[in-house]
């Protein structure tokens, strides 16, 4: 929550410091700076593109089996950059750019990469006084590195798929003596703003300078002055993507999913910040960043991961954005000569040059090689796929209780319940409020016993307080953040003044996760898990609400390490919920704030949202654009964080959240009560169905994740990534495929009587999931719709597994039985998978302790088979019914286990095709098959 | 897996003793017992259709209605029968069958998950009986204790009815009284204006006198004063030594223009000096006495008060250096001022006004006024008494138009407060007036709503109070607060909470809630099936 109650801030005297909060629903964009409000921003967006100042001196080239290195000078200043090359495993091309002889070391970001990336080598394929071309190794791929100016393209056959510094926008500032201290320095230092300053800023003397000098060494923001001991150090280079017009990634910033241009406009801003109610459809940064994009045309997709964790902007143009499509038609038709092109610019404040070019072609290999890079999605307990209930704030024990008790009087699901700072107390996390919440354990028994969950909050910030132990042992550590002068940073936040841990080093983050050991954090149980909110970090007092660039975590800069911040936070707080069972149980955190990696440690959700159908669209895109860079455990508010949502608005965003992966509904403390159950019968049962709905579906979801933990691959995705070759899904973003199997197209319209989804696959069939009734793909389909309705298709060719017994948690359908969904494709075949274990813990990876089964229907047999045969887990779950969707009568179904054969008994529904096999009875574990004759 | 289309046996005893056997599928409540025979085919209960009687609790859903499957978990939207000997039977959904929580407290619904369960319907069915019992005793004495404010409400509405009415008598007396003293007031004001007019007429005539007295006096004295040489005529030279007197305030008064003061002549007696002296009299200054001051503008007093801080700045530091600058400021001025006058005494001419003050008035005048002073009185007097005969019946009605519920059990609470204390905060409530809240330690009253109406469900709106438009919340609603009504012995306030922000929820014990109870039953058993 960003939001502040300056009622509840009663004695903190924040009045005057924070009257910008206090306007209506809409951002304050002037607490946040624009690109042209970031000198750093301003001073290289100033730099157009031309001539290149930057020479590779092929003299210095040094070949390794793994790394080519060669040196870069700017022609302008002399400086002499090093350029490290290097061929990674899984067709991905690294670019590492930095100063030869740097006055001190620029910050590389550590702890994203999961091991340093496994190389393979290059080899010189020709050089001559132009450059070098190198072998890449496969498909003829080849990576020419041209002297004069320095530029690098990536070809494949005779196309080049990705050049670097083409439009001449490398630039790097290097790291230089401020001018009061060199008073020998001539002109030609203070002027050369920006390293790669072409020639006529140069004659560009007098009034200009001084103005820019401002921003070198000094930089104020409202009331804020940046300090900059460092001076300039930014860096930029550009991209072109030949024959690309769709690029997405890059989140998190509340946009479509296709990213636009941003001619004319502000970059996309990449910088983690409490935006207090933001603004939908614009590039302002927001709570995380993962500065990833990814690019695809018919052919191949592309991803370019930009390893840096400063103050980051990423401008996009392209020569075909401002043509229609008629324009574009005709060039078509004339053949025309322009092939269309995206140039991207990448723009951070610090750092160096660090840059992962990952060639796929598939999507899916992007998944694998940004996955082999960063990690992959963490596998959550299974609890935390069902629903959420949260609020700001459960006000006491007997609140929760009665909460808990209102989901079981109106039969409605749910695993999780939350509590928000107001548990706290006086907001010193890691304790509890004596007069709210006197008796933690009892409560958390009281959730047990019904085998469902709570989460409370534990925001990064400390009170700093002299009675609270938490606060005297980080002191007594010299564990928080320092300040330009070295001493202990603080800052405003929720419980006043407050101090921030040094969360990139790593004894803090060792010391913080032994804080959730259950002897150390107090009332605690196994059933109690972790919500890591404001950890950009959110500093109400400080520049655009969060830390000063000049505050100090070690000998770094929080400049260079802004970014990553609230990753850390969500890894040391995972890190000790696992610490706390010996590492046995599966952690649950779920973060804010989130840089590239962060997938690794838990969930992240949207942020501080409203109550407004724009959005609940918005929740979509923002979604996958954050599934398409790795983080697949994403959810937004459910409902809407600030203001009212009417009964019609909630009953939609229900449907919609139900489909998304994770699923909580969460309100601000101004808001009025919105449980599930408190608008009208007609209301509670239709939110009860849709989340009885995401309750059947949790052994997909289950498997989803799984293997979105293992593969990368996103849970939520766009429909290019399943059809990347049909043009007609790249910009669609109003419904999405959960896997490969369910499409869904969420009602986000007020009083919608029909919506249009498009169901791709030319030649596949799409079956509605309500009704079975059967549709062809590659069509837009017209679907009209009730309060009820939530517009779902299964793909031809899919199986999915459900439980369709909901009980009122996810823990008490463990031992339930299966029912299988075949639903057949034209050339009646379909597969699917069934992934089982104990749903919490690490045994499935320790000890293989799992269950994976392939399905398949082909040839008119269902059988399963074993995808992991020296696994071992027993299940007493079974499969009571198989639906087959698109099947003809059979004569008889025979069931074959262990050799023996006996009947089934089954229905078939004419009308809509439908076969049910009824009660099969087979363990879900076992090899089995059924012959329909 | 295992097949589940068990048959129950159900070995019970309640208030007998002896035990019952009646067999019937798992989860079936006695009632539906006819429609499950053993060994017939069973057909769905919203007879959807009809399947054999194996299919019965055999873990697979087969009826739309899920009434195949009474005692597994197959059907979503079956339910489940426990019988709970000892306490109350109830349904529970079938997706509570098996899921490893006791939901039953006689253990039935957990035959197959492994969850402990324990037997604890007799225990339940003590705690109920004795709630009940108690509840029963406190409904009990409640309902006389109603009974009784249902009584003395009904004494107090016709004491009350029976007041406005001698008070609306009263009333009418008193306007009678309140206009005949007007009356008398108008009648006895008229002479006393007339009397009070003739005094102040001759005190003016008789001011004018001695005004006119003064100033012969005065002129006659100038007159000796001018004639220095004593000769009975003031000449022009005599004249010429007051310079003040002269006329185009150049510094001299010349011959001519002494001369032109003693209308041409070249000396005038003093008869002829009467009209000459209108003309110097305002500059002429007494050689006896000090020359008169010219009047001194004394500095603006609000120029020396210091600057008050309306502003709430931060920072008082700089307060204290602005006010220290207009200090100065002030101080220049002063100076200025000294320039250009000196700072000097102004004497009050107080012996002229003793003698311009006005004379007692005479002794029939004095009367006059005296019997028109008693008669306003008496009619203020009579008017006062009358406006607070009007308020008293005003609130009385008001009182009486209250809705205090049917039989006006409410009334009792009419301008009651009850207060209760919580680790924060006093809540105070003020049935049919408002709900506030005030810090434990210190900090001003919140208003938490004031009186709206009685917003119970529609077959008793008399169960909850409806308390609005209270202090307004920081970005959110007004505060208001509903008050929930429950049957007690004594009027008490036993908890608040506030469920959403602003919203308050208290709730409020009271007899006037107690309904009759039913001398039929204080056991929930009667209907208990074996």
């Amino acid at each position: 929550m960003a939001v502040i109650s300056i009622e509840r801030m009663g004695l903190l005297s924040v009045v005057c410091v924070f009257l910008f909060f206090t306007s209506a629903f809409a951002v304050d964009r002037g607490n946040f700076k624009t690109c042209d409000q970031s000198a750093f921003c301003k001073r290289q967006r100033a730099l157009k593109p031309g001539q290149s100042p930057y020479r590779a001196l092929l003299e210095t080239l040094e070949l390794s089996d793994s790394r080519l290195t060669l040196q870069l000078i700017n022609d302008n200043n002399k400086v002499h950059l090093l350029l490290e090359l290097y061929r990674l495993q899984g067709n991905m091309t690294r670019v590492k750019i930095n100063e030869l002889k740097p006055l001190k070391p620029r910050f590389e970001v550590p702890d994203v990469l999961i091991s340093e990336p496994p190389t393979e080598p290059l080899s010189v394929l020709s050089k001559d006084d132009n450059g070098v071309v190198l072998s890449l190794g496969v498909e003829n791929q080849r990576l020419i590195v041209s002297a004069r100016p320095f530029r690098l393209d990536i070809m494949e056959g005779p196309e080049v798929l990705l050049s670097l510094n083409s439009r001449g926008l490398l630039a790097f500032e290097h790291l230089r003596l401020h001018k009061d201290t060199q008073a020998q320095t001539d002109g030609a230092e203070v002027k050369e703003s920006v390293d790669g300053d072409q020639q006529q800023e140069e004659k560009d003397e007098g009034g200009e300078r001084d103005k820019e000098e401002d921003g070198l060494w000094e930089e104020t923001f409202k009331s804020h002055t940046d300090t900059k001991p460092n001076g300039p150090t930014s860096i930029s280079l550009d991209f072109s993507l030949p024959g690309v017009e769709h690029v997405y990634g890059i989140p998190e910033h509340a946009d479509d999913l296709k990213l636009k241009t941003t001619d004319g406009g502000d970059p996309y801003r990449l910088y983690n910040l409490d935006v207090f109610q933001y603004e939908l459809y614009n590039p302002m940064a927001l709570y995380g960043s993962i500065p990833v994009m990814l690019a695809h045309n018919t052919q191949r997709t592309m991803g370019i991961f930009w390893l840096n964790a400063a103050e980051t902007w990423v401008d996009i143009s392209s020569n075909t954005a401002g043509k229609t499509v008629f324009g574009k038609m005709l060039d078509f038709v004339q053949g025309s000569s322009e092939k269309p092109q995206t140039d991207v610019r990448w723009i951070s404040e610090s750092g160096i040059i660090d840059v992962f070019i990952m060639l796929g072609p598939k999507p899916s290999d992007v998944f694998s090689q940004y996955a082999s890079l960063t990690g992959t999605q963490a596998f959550p307990p299974l609890a935390s796929l069902g629903y959420h209930q949260c609020r700001w704030n459960y006000n006491d024990q007997e609140d929760v209780k009665s909460v808990d008790q209102g989901f079981d009087q109106h039969d409605i699901p749910y695993d999780f319940i939350w509590l928000d700072i107001e548990h706290a107390d006086g907001k010193r996390y890691f304790t509890w409020d004596p007069h709210k919440f006197p008796q933690p354990k009892e409560m958390l028994q009281g959730l047990m016993d019904k085998r469902r969950k709570m989460v409370s909050i534990v925001d990064p910030h400390i009170r700093v307080d002299s009675g609270y132990k938490i606060h005297n042992e980080i002191t007594s550590k010299d564990f928080y953040v320092k300040n330009k002068d070295g001493r202990n940073y603080e800052g405003w936040c929720w419980p006043g003044n407050s101090g921030y841990p040094d969360f990139t080093n790593p004894e803090m983050r060792a010391w913080w996760a032994s804080m959730f050991a259950y002897d150390q954090y107090e009332g605690s149980m196994e059933n109690l898990f972790t919500w890591n909110d404001m950890n950009e970090p959110s500093v109400f007092n400080g520049p655009e609400v969060t830390m000063h660039k000049d505050a100090l975590h070690g000998k770094w800069e929080h400049r260079d390490i802004h970014n990553i911040y609230g990753l850390y936070v969500q890894m040391a707080t995972a890190e000790g919920q696992t610490q706390r069972s010996g590492g046995v149980e599966r952690p649950f955190v779920l973060t804010r704030a989130f840089f590239a990696g962060s997938q690794r440690y838990g969930a992240v959700w949207t942020g501080d949202n409203a109550a407004e159908w724009d959005h609940l669209k918005i929740s979509i895109p923002m979604c996958l654009s954050l599934g398409l860079v790795g983080v697949s455990f994403c959810g937004a508010d459910v409902g809407g964080f600030f203001k009212n949502p009417s009964a019609e608005l909630l009953v939609r965003w229900y449907q919609t959240g139900a489909y998304q992966p994770f699923f909580r509904a969460h309100a601000h403390l101004d808001t009025t009560r919105r449980e599930p159950w408190l608008f009208g019968p007609e209301n509670t049962a239709l939110i009860r169905e849709v989340i009885r709905q995401r309750y059947a579906l949790l052994p997909y979801w289950y498997q989803l994740l799984y293997q979105a933990h293992k593969t990368g691959t996103p849970v939520m995705r766009p429909l290019w990534v399943d059809y990347p070759k049909d043009t007609a899904t790249f910009t669609v973003d109003d419904e999405f495929l959960i896997g490969s199997d369910l499409l869904v197209h969420p009602v986000t319209e007020e009083g919608s009587r029909g919506v249009t989804a498009y169901l791709p696959g030319a030649g596949e069939v799409w079956y509605d999931v309500h009704t079975f009734q059967k549709h062809n793909g590659a069509q837009n389909l017209y679907i009209p719709v009730t309060l009820s309705s939530i517009p779902v298709f299964q793909r031809g060719g899919s199986i999915i597994p459900r439980k369709d017994r909901v009980r009122r948690s996810s823990a008490c359908m463990e031992n339930d039985p299966y029912t299988l969904y075949v639903a057949l494709s034209p050339k009646k075949f379909a597969k699917g998978e069934l992934y089982i274990d104990d749903g919490h813990s690490f045994n499935y990876d320790t000890k293989k302790e799992f269950i994976h089964r392939s399905l398949t229907f082909a040839n008119n047999a269902l059988t399963s088979s074993n995808l992991c045969p020296d696994c071992n887990f027993l299940t007493s779950s079974w499969i009571e019914k198989v639906l087959i969707l698109g099947a003809s009568k059979p004569s008889k179904v025979l069931l074959k286990v262990d050799g023996k054969e006996t009947t089934v008994d089954f229905e078939f529904d004419t009308s809509m095709s439908v076969l049910t096999l009824r009660k099969p009875g087979m363990n879900a574990g076992a090899d089995w098959t059924l012959l329909l004759q | 897996m295992t097949c589940l289309h068990l048959l129950l046996t159900l070995g019970f005893a309640v208030s007998l003793g002896t035990p019952v056997e009646i067999q019937r599928p798992r989860g079936v409540p006695l009632t539906k017992k006819q429609f499950y025979e053993e060994n017939k085919p069973f057909t769905c209960l919203d007879g959807s259709r009809t399947i054999p009687f194996d299919r019965v609790n055999d873990d697979y859903c087969d009826c739309k209605d899920g009434s195949d499957e009474p005692g597994t978990a197959a059907c979503p939207n079956g339910s489940f029968h426990c019988t709970n000997a000892g306490y109350r039977p109830m349904f529970i959904p079938s997706s509570r069958i098996n899921d490893g929580i006791c939901d039953c407290c006689d253990t039935t619904d957990e035959y197959n998950s492994g969850a402990k369960c324990e037997n604890t319907c007799k225990e339940l069915g003590r705690k109920e009986r004795e709630v009940l019992h108690k509840m029963a005793e406190i409904t009990k004495e409640g309902f006389l204790l109603k009974r009784q404010l249902i009584e003395e409400a009904k004494k107090g509405h016709q004491e009350k009815q029976s007041k406005v009415t001698d008070m609306q008598e009263n009333k009418k007396q008193l306007d009678e009284k309140v206009e005949a003293l007007r009356t008398v007031k108008e009648t006895a004001e008229q002479p006393e204006k007339e009397a009070k007019e003739r005094h102040l007429k001759a005190w003016e005539e008789q001011k004018a006198a001695i005004r006119l007295e003064k100033d012969k006096a005065k002129m006659a004295e100038a007159f000796l004063e001018l004639d220095d040489d004593a000769d009975g005529f003031v000449s022009v030279s005599e004249l010429q030594s007051h310079a003040e007197l002269d006329p185009d305030a150049d510094g001299t008064l010349t011959e001519i223009e002494a001369q032109g003061l003693l209308g041409g002549a070249e000396q005038v007696d003093t008869s002829t000096f009467e009209s000459v002296w209108p003309k110097i009299k305002d500059k002429y200054h007494s050689e006896s006495q000090p020359e008169e001051p010219a009047p001194v503008e004394t500095p603006p007093d609000e120029v020396k008060e210091p600057v008050v801080d309306n502003d709430s700045e931060p920072y008082p530091e700089d307060d204290i250096s602005e006010e220290e600058d207009e200090d100065d400021e002030d101080e220049d001025d002063y100076h200025e001022d000294d320039d250009k006058a000196p700072p000097t005494v102004k004497t009050p001419e107080k012996s002229d006004e003793d003698d311009e003050a006005m004379p007692p008035y005479d002794a029939d005048t004095q009367a006059l006024i005296d019997a028109a002073q008693k008669a306003r009185d008496d009619f203020e007097e009579a008017e006062k008494a009358l406006r607070e005969m009007d308020d008293q019946i005003r609130n009385i009605e008001k009182e009486l138009s209250f809705d205090f519920g049917p039989d006006a059990e409410f009334t009792y609470l009419y301008n009651q407060c009850y207060e209760l204390t919580t680790s924060e905060y006093i809540y105070r409530l003020c049935p049919f007036n408002r709900v506030s809240q005030k810090p434990k330690f210190g900090g001003s009253e919140t208003n938490l709503g004031t009186w709206g109406s009685w917003s119970g469900p529609e077959n008793n709106k008399y169960l909850l109070m409806k308390y609005e438009h209270g202090t307004g919340c920081w970005q959110g609603p007004n505060r208001s607060t509903t008050v929930k009504l429950t049957c007690g012995k004594e009027t008490v306030v036993t908890s608040t909470s506030e469920p959403s922000r602003c919203e308050y929820l208290m709730e409020f014990t009271t007899p006037a809630v107690c309904q009759e109870p039913s001398n039929a039953d204080l056991s929930p058993h009667d209907h208990e099936e074996l």
